[in-house]
């Protein structure tokens, strides 16, 4: 079948799309707090005590993010124990989990559910070694499912880098201290078996994250995860003038849309040009006596340093991506923890990304109907996955994609994009270094822009300005064998995933 | 008209691909001091085959040749006259080399039946140069005369230092020879690319002693010249002011006028028609 996008939906996951509000106000498991928490110092022990079984659904957390060892250690257990057919739902996969890649080849793990993966497991999977499949969520999209029971998590497997007596964890403490734990809050309540994995014990804690009303058992091991893992930030701007040059565009075009005015929200990702993005808009804010009130998403230095400097009254943190995001998480009341559900469901009226004014995203495609791809790369390599992309995108009020319009000597403006991460009609505007694309149903935007010195043009003339520096480019036929699929945050499917042209 | 001149190296394609989104008013594709010998062939043919495909640009395009082999020298200078190269950078400049480059120029460009459109932009950087700088951009088809600091330094046998005092000097009679001339007195690059504020302190001072333009070695660095080199609103807005004046004394039959109890006369109005001639070339003014 195909979607309202064109794209072609194939088995085996034509019968997976589920849109059923119904289940949008989920009850929490009845089971859940009746019973004291179990405390163990093995995996192997919760394994037994549970006991996990072949086919089991197990799921994980990423906020130790490439420093995880959490999923390592039960990956571990699952080898020993020889079980099969597991399926495996973290909301991130990293290089570290590369261990994983031997279980897929033994098909003692068959299926994945997850919101990005890259590394080695991402390779596997898009050479078609996982039997059978991925499924690609969003970061709202996955407590969504988790909540309407479309997702059903056998155990969940929850690093904690500090857990009390009682059974209560967080993420402020300990070696392992990785901040908010917005994506373990979901599997918490809703696992059928909830098991907290930590490296600390200590008698109290303040406002813990994860509520010992939900856990079932609690493991202490030696360690779970390198912090080194979880990057420490850098608080200079990148020096690379393509970055720079598309963050000063993108911060004067947001100034003459008027997004930029007193208590304004804007949520930025991590990477280059968005950190590039966040210097610009802090000297823009300092210069123009603007405060914001919130900055949400994954929280980076930049960000704490704007939330210090009082350029930002509140942070709302799903997830810490460094160090000093994680130190002001502990020591500053108006950095707020949410969990994904609060972060972004769809299903959430709530969500905090339901009120923001901008969302900055990337991408590693776009093409002529502004559709992004974030998951693949042109050939179809996984290389990362929606995260909140397509959450953001389809609720900010503007929503900014800021790229090279070439990289590695390929145009990112593609004529079709190889996999479609997040839909066109939620895309606003594309910030290039040779000029702005507006979408065309934005003619408000395209008003407010008209008579100013930014270089506004069409998004097909981006691409033909790439395309006479690039070439055209000629790809593969993509292979014909389904790999998994790309869910959106409603549960509707957006794309197949197919395996990649082997021209590695 | 230049404020900024940016240095991109010669061999770094990915540099040269992106030179047209810097906003400077001219790049300086370098062959000489950024490539090593080994790379020098790669660099001219990577910039030949560029200039070939990309036969416009949004700004002056240079090229700063090798001088001291030949061989390399007619190499570089036969790649910069077949293409769209308008100005030749001459490094270590004297008047006796520039002159010797210049006869080899037209000889060059007569065997091949080019008008002769290059301009020369002889650098500044030993101090024979300094001390022949006024007979130096007397040569013919000099259109600006740059300030090399960093290689003068070495030849007065000093370190630099951060307040600039040892090279007060050569930038002073580097202004004055360009100014003599009316062409281009192009200031020394700022070499600290992390140091903002320090850049900017150095661009002021040099435009307040007369240089007009800064080479610099960085793509950030183009903005802040251009902030430092063009005309700020407020004196836009006074040249324009002075112009209304001018038409309205005109049509009153008036010879000599005033402005804010002020006297204008022919120079003050001469700098306020060149300010808004710039201002409008950078797209300050419509």
């Amino acid at each position: 079948m195909k979607n309202e996008y064109g794209r072609e939906i194939l088995s085996p996951f034509t019968n997976l799309e589920s849109n059923d509000r119904s289940k949008q106000h989920p009850s929490i498991p009845a089971h859940k707090g009746r019973k004291p928490v179990v405390f163990s110092d093995s995996i192997s022990s919760i394994f037994d005590a549970i006991p996990i079984t072949s086919g089991m659904t197990l799921s994980f957390h990423h906020h130790l993010r490439d420093g995880d060892g959490v999923m390592n250690l039960v990956l571990d257990e699952i080898q020993k124990r020889n079980l099969k057919d597991m399926v495996l739902a973290p909301s991130s996969i990293f290089p570290i989990h590369a261990p994983l890649v031997s279980l897929i080849d033994q098909q003692s793990v068959v299926k994945i559910v997850t919101n990005y993966v890259n590394g080695p497991v991402a390779d596997a999977i898009s050479d078609g070694r996982l039997r059978d499949g991925i499924i690609m969520d969003t970061h709202g999209g996955r407590p969504r499912a988790i909540e309407a029971g479309e997702l059903e998590i056998d155990v969940a497997f929850l690093a904690c880098p500090v857990v009390d007596p009682l059974g209560n964890g967080s993420g402020k403490e300990g070696p392992s201290a990785c901040g908010a734990l917005g994506y373990a809050v979901a599997d918490l309540m809703y696992a059928k078996h909830t098991v907290l994995v930590t490296d600390h014990l200590v008698k109290t804690i303040d406002c813990p994250e994860l509520s010992h009303e939900y856990v079932d058992y609690v493991v202490k091991v030696s360690e779970i995860g390198d912090p080194k893992g979880i990057v420490s930030g850098t608080t200079r701007p990148t020096r690379d003038p393509i970055a720079r040059k598309i963050a000063k565009d993108t911060v004067q075009l947001m100034a003459e849309l008027g997004l930029i005015r007193q208590g304004f929200s804007v949520q930025t990702g991590a990477g280059g040009t968005s950190l590039a993005v966040a210097h610009e808009l802090g000297q823009y804010m300092r210069n123009h006596q603007i405060q914001g009130k919130f900055a949400s998403g994954g929280i980076t230095s930049f960000l704490v340093q704007m939330l210090e400097e009082g350029l930002f009254k509140d942070l709302y943190d799903v997830q810490c991506f460094d160090l000093e995001a994680v130190r002001s998480y502990r020591e500053n009341a108006h950095h707020h923890p949410l969990s994904a559900s609060e972060y972004a469901n769809p299903w959430n009226p709530n969500a905090i990304i339901k009120q923001l004014d901008v969302v900055l995203l990337s991408a590693a495609e776009i093409d002529l109907d502004f559709h992004v791809n974030v998951t693949t790369d042109s050939l179809g390599r996984l290389i990362g996955g929606s995260g909140g992309h397509a959450d953001t995108a389809a609720e900010a009020k503007v929503t900014i994609i800021t790229t090279n319009l070439m990289k590695a000597r390929q145009s990112i403006i593609q004529e079709r994009v190889r996999t479609l991460t997040t839909p066109g009609n939620t895309i606003d505007v594309v910030v290039t270094e040779r000029g702005i694309a507006i979408h065309p149903n934005r003619k408000d935007l395209l008003m407010k822009l008209q008579g100013t010195k930014l270089k506004i043009v069409p998004l097909d003339q981006l691409y033909a300005t790439a395309i006479a520096i690039t070439g055209r480019p000629s790809y593969p036929d993509p292979s014909s064998q389904v790999i998994g699929v790309v869910r959106h945050r409603d549960g509707t499917l957006l794309d197949t995933l197919f395996q990649r042209s082997k021209v590695y | 008209m230049r404020r900024s001149l940016l240095f991109i190296p010669g061999n770094n394609p990915g540099m040269v691909q992106n030179s047209d989104i810097f906003d400077a008013d001219a790049i300086i594709f370098d062959l000489e001091d950024a490539v090593l010998p080994q790379e020098k062939d790669a660099a001219r043919t990577l910039l030949h085959a560029y200039f070939k495909q990309f036969p416009s640009a949004p700004y002056e395009t240079i090229v700063r040749i090798n001088t001291n082999d030949s061989s390399i020298m007619m190499e570089d200078l036969s790649m910069c006259l077949s293409s769209r190269v308008d100005a030749i950078m001459v490094p270590k400049a004297t008047k006796q080399s520039l002159f010797e480059f210049l006869d080899i120029l037209v000889t060059m460009e007569h065997s091949l039946g080019i008008s002769p459109r290059v301009t020369l932009i002889p650098i500044i950087e030993t101090a024979r140069a300094v001390w022949e700088a006024y007979e130096i951009v007397q040569c013919p088809r000099v259109s600006g005369v740059l300030l090399g600091a960093e290689d003068l330094s070495t030849d007065l046998g000093i370190p630099r230092t951060a307040s600039n005092l040892e090279i007060l000097v050569p930038r002073s009679l580097v202004v004055l020879a360009a100014k003599a001339v009316k062409i281009d007195a192009i200031d020394t690059p700022f070499l600290d690319v992390d140091q903002e504020a320090n850049l900017r302190a150095d661009a002021e001072f040099s435009h307040s002693i007369g240089m007009n333009a800064k080479a610099c070695i960085h793509p950030l660095q183009v903005g802040i010249i251009h902030e430092v080199f063009s005309p700020t609103s407020a004196e836009i807005r006074q040249a324009q002011k002075l112009l209304l004046a001018e038409e309205k004394a005109k049509l009153e039959g008036k010879g000599a006028f005033s402005v804010d109890g002020k006297m204008v006369d022919k120079p003050i109005l001469e700098r306020a028609h060149h300010l808004l001639e710039k201002a409008k070339v950078w797209g300050l003014i419509p």
